[in-house]
């Protein structure tokens, strides 16, 4: 992802001290310890112009719900609301504020495009990761019936449920197969995550890359 | 309660079921699909708005519309029971047919009526209750509850209603499809016929007009609705809606959520017994209004919106956690995304604690749902509410601990780094550890990355 | 203290209103109902009608005037018994003078055994909605409930001029039928059902073969 950025010309830093945006924590109903964590990440953050996350859950853990922890405590709503329009998802940020759909990569094979549920239906991605594909050279994009259905991850989901997490997961590989893709892509860490280990259990030749993966190839 | 983790895999270890669940499901998605896209209906985010709007308004105003309901319904010439409970509503039933000395009535498809086990109740003091509607017919001679909202015997084969049929009708074992229905409406037609009365559920109730709505594809309602000389109808308090004209807003969006198609065969509104210049219908009509704890919704205001749902399927249909693990799974008649964020609500938090948990929290629920429930919203704030009920419990130390130490962990970044580093050697060990050892069941391990992002980061900066 | 006084004092303790208080519309208002009435050219009505209607199963007749209703109905009714309504229309049509159609019932068991045991019911309709092919059925003395419901067929036979648009304009015409019925019930297709193995199969309790006999004239 910094790579991206920075052929594209933007100066790109890492404040060291960022750890996690709390949403393990809020999903599975620790909502105090999910305010501890969120209130580190303010002050981390606090005086970052813009700040570019690569995962749609983290994005919209923190310009969706970081309003909700801190519903009761003034100081810090307003600085929660301060920071939502500096949040930016990668692809949305290349596409909508870098205004850019090609980047310049070259990538070659058959992908397929994994449409991750935060970013879907929180964010409202869709179409953006999917313009910056287009412009991948040597790249071909196939997409799968039922790109929009849950990879079965869900954070503790995927330890409190293993079977059925197991059993999503294995529902979307067998569209993802049908596509003749060598590779998926999403723009959550997460959900590829869940993919590989299943794929690798059932020792399937498709690997998983992120977006940013993908277009900082050459 | 816990997890019901041996049945869940027996779920998903069916092939057979796995099937019929995803083809049934799919199909009910490909028709809302096709029925609610921009070209077919261009109004339809608009419609989910002004259907949200109106349910806001008459829940909150509740007892408003339930009082104008209530004396538009006297007015003409029906009657209108308020049951706290499921015990009410079956006594009232039963004193009635006791007075006019009758033994059995005929029913049609009523959720809120498996509810509050409407049937076995009757059936204890002996007045027999028919169910009508094709699937529940077969479900009750299989004594066997429904598997979805819509679509009750989704689960059962052609194979498996030829045995319920022959076993407990005493014929010969028929597998056509066709012939069975034939053979299922032919012996309610008598029933109809005979009985005495007739017990109906209702999608709405509308104020303005004193009436219920009641829709179906089979006729069995307005069967049930209209030869018997007795109708009543079950209704849970929630279904009102202000005006006859709010229809055009709801109408519109049940049968196209619920099966993909505009109106279902049959739209009934019923107002009361029949009026003087009519040859048929039924001489009297009643409505038990229920409460069951729904006053108990209500009362919560970040929740009560649970209670604008209009039972149209559509969360269960597309949710992929219903469709891996079947609507027998959950706990209560009413199953999937729906069923877990009111279960707990109904039967209180610390029942059934990892229902609200068994969500990804993807949202395809909340993207279809046509009044607007924010579904994964509640499932968040239950679950929050189950960590409170533990901690209170002083149960589940581990996890609590696990979430303290992280969030620890991570508002202290040096350590939060170190562990990061270390967390390639210790990584491999995890899956030997409970919760992790059945989630690294199911999956290959990834590798950890060889360098951190951390560790690029900073060598990169040495290097300039 | 009743069950009806308990559940509306539980409602109003729920959401802090007092007995007799009018609906509050600030926090909640109620939209006004939006009846959405296409603008399109009334002459096209029956056409689409008759598209949706036989969409559904449903089979059409299309007739110049009343006089040609008989000849169009002839083969349904060779060799068949009939149940009538008392619509006037059917008079009209000469329908009730037919010899195989009973009409004339006004006793109610006398109506439930004759359409217990014919072969056909006929009524009229009083509106029909083309935008979904369905006969709108207000209960009165000229059109009893069962006549469309007991017999395994179902013919409605009407003028074209009770075509509405759909189900919108119908409640802008009756916004509130229970003043005119205790039964209004709409009727979109022949009976079905698909509860075993998801498999369509019609004609479940209601009318398994529903006709529609438009006459162009009236």
């Amino acid at each position: 992802m910094t790579q991206v950025l920075e052929r594209l010309g933007y100066q790109v830093h890492f404040p060291e001290a960022q750890t996690c945006c709390g949403q393990p924590a809020f999903n599975s109903g620790y909502t105090d310890e999910a305010r501890k964590i969120a209130r580190h990440f303010l002050a981390v953050f606090r005086d970052s112009e813009t700040i570019i996350v690569p995962s749609g859950s983290c994005t919209s853990m923190i310009s969706h719900h970081f309003a909700d922890l801190f519903q009761h405590d003034p100081k810090l709503l307003a600085e929660a609301h301060a920071l939502e329009p500096r949040v930016w998802e990668f692809s949305r940020f290349l596409v909508e504020a870098a205004g850019v759909d090609d980047v310049g990569a070259r990538f070659e094979g058959v992908v397929t495009y994994h449409d991750s549920c935060h970013a879907l239906r929180e964010l409202n991605i869709k179409t953006g990761p999917r313009k910056l594909l287009a412009k991948v050279r040597g790249l071909r994009l196939s997409e799968m019936g039922a790109a929009e259905e849950c990879c079965g991850f869900g954070g503790t989901f995927s330890i409190k449920f293993p079977e059925v997490s197991g059993a999503m997961a294995r529902t979307k590989i067998e569209s993802i197969q049908k596509t003749g893709a060598s590779t998926v892509v999403s723009i959550d860490s997460s959900c590829l995550m869940q993919l590989q280990g299943v794929i690798d259990r059932a020792g399937l030749p498709i690997r998983t890359l992120h977006l940013a993966e993908v277009l900082a190839s050459r | 309660m816990k997890t019901p983790e041996a049945d869940i895999q027996q779920a998903i270890n069916d092939p057979r079921l796995q099937l019929a669940i995803y083809t049934a499901t799919g199909r009910l998605i490909d028709h809302r699909a096709a029925v609610v896209s921009a070209e077919a209906l261009p109004d339809y985010q608009a419609l989910r708005n002004e259907a949200n709007a109106i349910k806001k308004h008459t829940i909150e105003n509740l007892d408003y519309y339930l009082e104008q309901l209530e004396s538009n319904m006297i007015a003409h010439g029906g009657k209108v029971i308020f049951c706290r409970n499921g015990e009410e509503a079956a006594d009232f039933v039963l004193d009635l047919a006791k007075k006019r000395d009758l033994h059995m009535l005929v029913k049609s498809k009523s959720m809120t009526s498996e509810e509050i086990h409407f049937n076995e109740r009757l059936e204890r003091h002996h007045l027999e209750a028919i169910e009508t509607d094709l699937g529940e017919y077969i479900l009750q001679l299989a004594h066997q509850r429904p598997y979805h909202i819509v679509a009750p015997a989704l689960h059962l084969t052609r194979y498996d209603v030829a045995d319920v049929f022959s076993k407990e009708l005493g014929v010969e074992k028929e597998v056509v499809i066709e012939k069975q229905t034939k053979l299922a409406r032919g012996v309610l037609r008598q029933k109809f016929l005979e009985a005495g009365i007739g017990v109906s559920g209702a999608n709405f109730l509308i104020a303005d007009s004193g009436a219920i709505v009641v829709v179906e594809n089979e006729g069995n309602a307005r069967l049930s609705t209209s030869a018997p000389k007795i109708h009543i109808a079950i209704a849970g308090i929630e279904k009102v809606i202000p005006r006859a004209q709010d229809l055009a807003v709801f109408l519109n969006l049940l049968g196209r959520s619920a099966t993909g198609q505009p109106l279902t065969v049959y739209t009934s509104f019923l107002s009361g017994p029949r009026r003087d210049n009519e040859i048929d219908g039924p001489d009297e009509f009643y409505l038990l209004l229920l409460d069951n704890s729904r006053t108990k919704l209500l009362a919560d205001p970040e929740k009560r919106q649970s209670l604008y749902c209009i039972r149209c399927g559509a969360c269960l249909n597309h949710c992929p956690v219903y469709r891996k693990i079947g609507g027998h799974n959950y706990p209560w008649v009413y199953s999937g995304p729906i069923g877990a964020i009111i279960t707990p609500q109904f039967h209180g938090v610390n029942q059934d604690t990892w229902l609200p948990f068994a969500s990804s929290l993807c949202g395809a629920c909340a993207e279809v749902c046509p009044v607007k429930i924010e579904i994964p919203k509640l499932l968040l704030k239950l679950r929050e509410e189950v960590v409170e009920v533990k901690r209170r419990q002083d149960s589940d130390g581990m996890e609590r601990f696990a979430f303290q130490l992280f969030a620890w962990i991570a508002t202290h970044p040096k350590i939060y780094l170190l562990l990061a580093s270390l967390g390639s050697i210790f990584f491999p060990l995890a899956p030997r550890i409970g919760p992790l050892k059945k989630w690294a069941s199911q999956r290959t391990l990834p590798e950890p990355a060889k360098q951190s992002f951390h560790q690029w980061w900073a060598d990169r900066k040495g290097g300039q | 203290m009743t069950a009806r006084d308990q559940i509306l004092g539980n409602v109003r303790k729920a959401l802090n209103r007092a007995a007799g208080q009018p609906p509050l519309f600030e926090a909640a208002p109620l939209p006004a109902p939006t009846l959405r009435i296409p603008r399109s050219d009334r002459s096209l009505y029956a056409d689409l009608f008759v598209q949706k209607f036989e969409a559904l199963g449903g089979k059409s007749f299309r007739v110049r005037d009343t006089a040609a209703v008989i000849l169009a109905i002839a083969d349904l009714l060779a060799q068949k018994s009939a149940v009538a309504s008392n619509s006037p229309f059917l008079r009209k049509c000469g329908i009730t003078g037919l010899p195989q159609v009973h009409a004339g019932f006004t006793e109610r068991e006398d109506l439930k055994q004759a359409c217990a045991t014919c072969d056909i019911g006929i009524t009229s309709v009083d509106y029909a909605l083309a935008a979904t092919g369905s006969f709108v059925m207000l209960s009165s003395h000229n059109e009893p409930r069962l006549v469309s419901l007991l017999p395994p067929a179902h013919i409605a036979i009407f003028p074209r001029s009770l075509i509405l648009a759909n189900l919108d304009e119908l409640l802008s015409i009756l916004p509130r039928p229970a003043d005119q019925t205790s039964s209004m019930v709409l009727i979109t297709g022949p009976s079905r059902t698909a509860d075993i193995e998801q498999i369509l199969v019609r004609g479940v309790h209601g009318p398994g073969e529903i006709y529609a006999v438009i006459v162009e004239s009236e």
